[in-house]
């Protein structure tokens, strides 16, 4: 054979060989023990007469289509154990995330490489198979020829994903260390893609994932997601990690979710969180969902009035984290009352020296806490807009309306 | 107290939808010309059948959106991981081409509707057809969806209708109640398509994946199984006026067949000269919004269940499986219906038959699946549903064979077999006749006849 990969489809059913050329039974299933190996088949299930015997990958002396010849003979019964991931039971037919195509998708059939090694042949899984490929080997398995089949398939252009970028999907959190699945491939997408892929799923799976992964990674594939997924899941996880999810979103948006959960299921989340995140969502909870308050956001830099443009610059120094969507600063006075709003870009082509005030534009917009919200997004059209300050009743600013607000608020309708 | 009572309400009509819209599908093309026909050539007699009709829908429809509601996925996705790909893509062939049948017949719903006025089915078909392909692909079809449900009233216009039409109720009531079974290949065939148009089984892939995209959950089917009852209810409410309509105003004349939409217009003949308007508004209408959805619906079944990628906002190569079927069904389920002579009531009345030669199939899979407590949890069938379903499943199978047993049988060819079964019994009466002078009534049994013959007995003429 001069091929050096073999389909799960054809590795099931092949004839197992004793030393003596006796044939011991047929292949039932493949295993891997992704603690030990993550790709190497570990070993094989054989059934011959009534109980299946394991084969361990180091008693194979050769892999082929023709058979696999052993080249030891001390074969123990089957038994299952919560470390193997048996490729046909846990593997065929199921759903698993594709984390460069980002999406989830069928597994249909598994491609090994046959590699050859001091002592025999080792199966490797190298891709998982998906697409009308697949499909036409499942259905002929067993009923056409194998090489008659690799000779026909290849009409069919192939679909198939590297198994080093395929995470399996488990619920169970106690079998997910077993079989140590890693979340590394969901942490390293972008968090919009990552939310795409989670809504694709099962509740079941949607919590184990959302259970699993990292808070912060959790948090902001949370706030790329329909408030109504946002709150079933956060409702099915346990009130601690909800909260340290809803800890690491912005206050803006942990309010949002939360008003949209069941109130004593919200409370109880709030409960648990930390003292400062808590008291800053909490008062965003209090305005109407449709006013300025619902929509403001507290992520904001507000300056003392005679600050310079260094002074500014030494500012937001200390606040790197906002800055990717920062656009605006804003100019409050000993009482907190705002007086100037300064475009971030104007600070670049003035001197160190020069006092804020003096960049800042003639007019200042600005909308009460109580502002309804087809006015604010009016407003917005009207002066070509990216951030809007809002003052609450005493003058005091209390938070920001930013363009990609009044986006998401306009898709909706 | 009032806040949670709103928040109940709010979540009712939240997950107001799936149910009610099934239902209204329910009543396709298909659906208005078999209870019509079931009307218009039995009269009363097929009514008893909507009860049982009505119960076996609610079951379905309610396992189906509990299937929904607490495993998240489409049944398709449940039968592929459950029963592996080969299981899957044969139950799959057998969905597509019962599917297609039922596309045609919606086609043929809409042809013949706007025959009515004139309008030639070269015209009108292809016009839609594009309609139905652009509207579903380029999106807009969900504000599109409630324009189709709020011409779901024209329904009521066969409830006013038997009432003008002063049918006997108390007929129409004892045959509700009083089943009767004939041994006749079109009254078997005209059940199962009454089943097969109540409880498609395309509906119930559909209704799976309405109520999984629509995002319910275990704890919130409660209120869902009230709209999905609800629905069925309406569904048979509807077909008993369909069918009443029908039997007053033409099977009362003399019963016959439905052999176009004008026929079945008829029922509605209190209307007027509107009569034929609202029959034809009411059927387009049906047609319509199901040919939006039965394709799509079957595609999307389909590319769940072999894996391949779908949704209408992927563009063509990113999942050309999905467009390319879609494509298809569409395009195909209208040319055929351009084929000259084509015969539109028939192949709808058809489709329904298939449609309930399939439902048992399905059923079964139906009710393994949401037995096994590891995918349902504590949410599996109770004892009540699994008799009822594996009942209906019995009396499904049942009738198909008999059915496929009556058509096997006319089938046989009747000019070699009718001289070959006469001449030997002529012989049989005259033989006895002069012996035991008996009146000569012997019937014999194509079969026996047959078998009498194979194994050389029965030669009375020495």
């Amino acid at each position: 054979m001069a091929d050096d990969f073999l389909f799960l489809t054809e590795l099931l059913g092949l004839k197992v060989y004793d030393l003596k050329g006796r044939r011991l039974g047929l292949v039932k299933d493949a295993v891997i023990v992704p603690l030990i190996h993550p790709s190497r088949v570990d070993r094989f299930l054989v059934g011959g007469g009534w109980a299946w015997l394991t084969v361990r990958y180091d008693q194979i002396r050769s892999i082929t289509l023709d058979g696999i010849y052993l080249k030891d003979e001390q074969l123990t019964p089957y038994h299952s154990d919560e470390y193997m991931l048996r490729l046909v039971r846990d593997l065929l037919d199921q759903q698993i995330i594709d984390g460069q195509g980002r999406k989830v998708v069928r597994v249909t059939d598994v491609t090994f490489q046959i590699k050859q090694e001091a002592e025999g042949n080792v199966i490797d899984i190298i891709d998982i198979d998906i697409g009308l490929r697949s499909v036409l080997r499942r259905l002929a398995q067993g009923v056409v020829p194998p090489r008659l089949i690799r000779r026909v398939q290849v009409l069919i252009p192939p679909h198939s994903i590297r198994w080093e970028h395929c995470s399996i999907i488990e619920a169970d959190p106690q079998r997910r260390l077993r079989l140590n699945v890693s979340n590394e491939i969901l942490e390293r997408m972008h968090p919009a893609d990552l939310a795409d892929i989670v809504e694709d799923l099962s509740p079941d799976d949607r919590e184990a994932i959302f259970e699993s992964i990292d808070s912060e990674v959790a948090a902001e594939t949370l706030s790329e997601m329909e408030p109504d997924v946002q709150a079933s899941i956060l409702e099915s996880l346990e009130t601690e990690k909800a909260a340290d999810i809803v800890e690491e979103m912005s206050p803006h948006e942990a309010a949002d979710v939360l008003a949209e959960l069941e109130e004593q299921t919200s409370e109880d989340i709030l409960e648990e969180m930390e003292v400062e995140p808590k008291a800053e969502v909490e008062e965003l909870l209090e305005y109407e969902e449709n006013s300025a308050g619902g929509l403001m956001n507290t992520e904001y830099v507000a300056l003392p009035e005679n600050t310079t443009v260094a002074g500014a610059m030494e500012a937001l120094k200390a606040h790197e984290e906002i800055l990717e969507n920062l656009n605006t600063l804003f100019l409050v006075d000993a009482n907190e009352q705002l007086k100037a709003a300064i475009p971030l870009a104007r600070l670049f082509t003035a001197s160190g020296v020069t006092p804020l005030k003096e960049l800042a534009p003639d007019t200042l917009i600005h909308v009460d806490v109580e502002e309804r919200q087809d006015r604010i997004t009016e407003l917005f059209d009207k002066y070509n807009l990216l951030t809007l300050p809002v003052i609450d009743a005493e003058g005091k600013l209390a938070g920001v309306i930013t363009v990609d607000e009044i986006i998401s608020l306009l898709r909706e309708k | 107290m009032i806040k949670r009572f709103r928040y109940q309400i709010a979540i009712f009509l939240s997950v107001i939808g799936p149910g009610l819209i099934t239902a209204n599908v329910d009543n396709d093309s298909g659906g208005i010309l078999t209870y019509s026909q079931a009307g218009a050539k039995y009269g009363y007699l097929p009514l008893w059948t909507l009860i049982p009709i009505t119960l076996l829908l609610i079951v379905t429809q309610e396992m189906s959106s509990r299937m929904g509601a607490v495993t998240g996925k489409g049944l398709s996705d449940l039968i592929r991981e459950e029963f592996g790909l080969r299981t899957t893509f044969f139950l799959m062939i057998a969905l597509v081409l019962t599917n297609f049948t039922n596309v045609i017949a919606e086609f043929a719903g809409i042809a013949s509707s706007l025959e009515l006025f004139h309008i030639s089915r070269y015209i009108s078909v292809p016009i839609c057809a594009v309609a139905v392909w652009y509207v579903v692909v380029r999106g807009n079809y969900r504000s599109v969806e409630k324009i189709f449900l709020f011409a779901c009233c024209l329904y009521v216009t066969y409830i006013i209708s038997a009432f003008l039409l002063k049918p006997d109720w108390k007929e129409a009531a004892i045959y509700s109640v009083k089943p009767i079974l004939m041994f006749d290949t079109d009254y078997i065939t005209m059940l199962i398509a009454m089943v097969g148009t109540s409880i498609a089984p395309w509906m119930q892939f559909y209704l799976q994946s309405a109520i999984v995209e629509k995002g319910i959950t275990a704890k919130e089917y409660v209120q869902s199984r009230i709209e999905v009852v609800v629905g069925c209810i309406l569904t048979d409410v509807v077909a008993f006026f369909i069918i009443v309509s029908c039997a007053t105003a033409i099977w009362a004349h003399g019963p016959r067949d439905i052999n176009d939409a004008a026929d079945a217009a008829v029922a509605l003949k209190p209307f007027g000269q509107y009569a034929y308007l609202l029959f034809s508004a009411g059927l387009f209408n049906a047609s319509f919004f199901a040919a939006c959805i039965l394709p799509l619906s079957t595609v999307f079944t389909v590319c769940e269940g072999l894996g391949f990628e779908t949704g209408v906002d992927k563009r063509f190569h990113e999942a050309p499986e999905f467009y390319w079927l879609y494509t298809l069904l569409v395009g195909l389920g209208a040319a055929v219906i351009l084929w000259p002579n084509f015969p539109l009531i028939k192949m709808i009345l058809a489709s329904q038959v298939l449609n309930g030669v399939l439902l048992p199939f399905v059923l079964i899979y139906m009710v393994i699946l949401i037995n096994k407590k590891g995918l349902m949890k504590e949410w599996t069938n109770s004892a009540a549903y699994n008799a009822v379903a594996w009942v209906s499943v019995a009396i499904m199978i049942g009738l198909t064979l008999a059915l496929a047993l009556i058509t096997v049988k006319q089938m046989m060819p009747q000019a070699r077999i009718a001289p070959a079964v006469s001449a030997p019994l002529a012989q049989v009466q005259r033989y006895d006749s002069g012996r035991h002078a008996f009146k000569a009534d012997v019937h014999e049994s194509r079969f026996a006849h047959l078998f009498r013959q194979a194994v050389g007995i029965g030669k009375f003429t020495n």
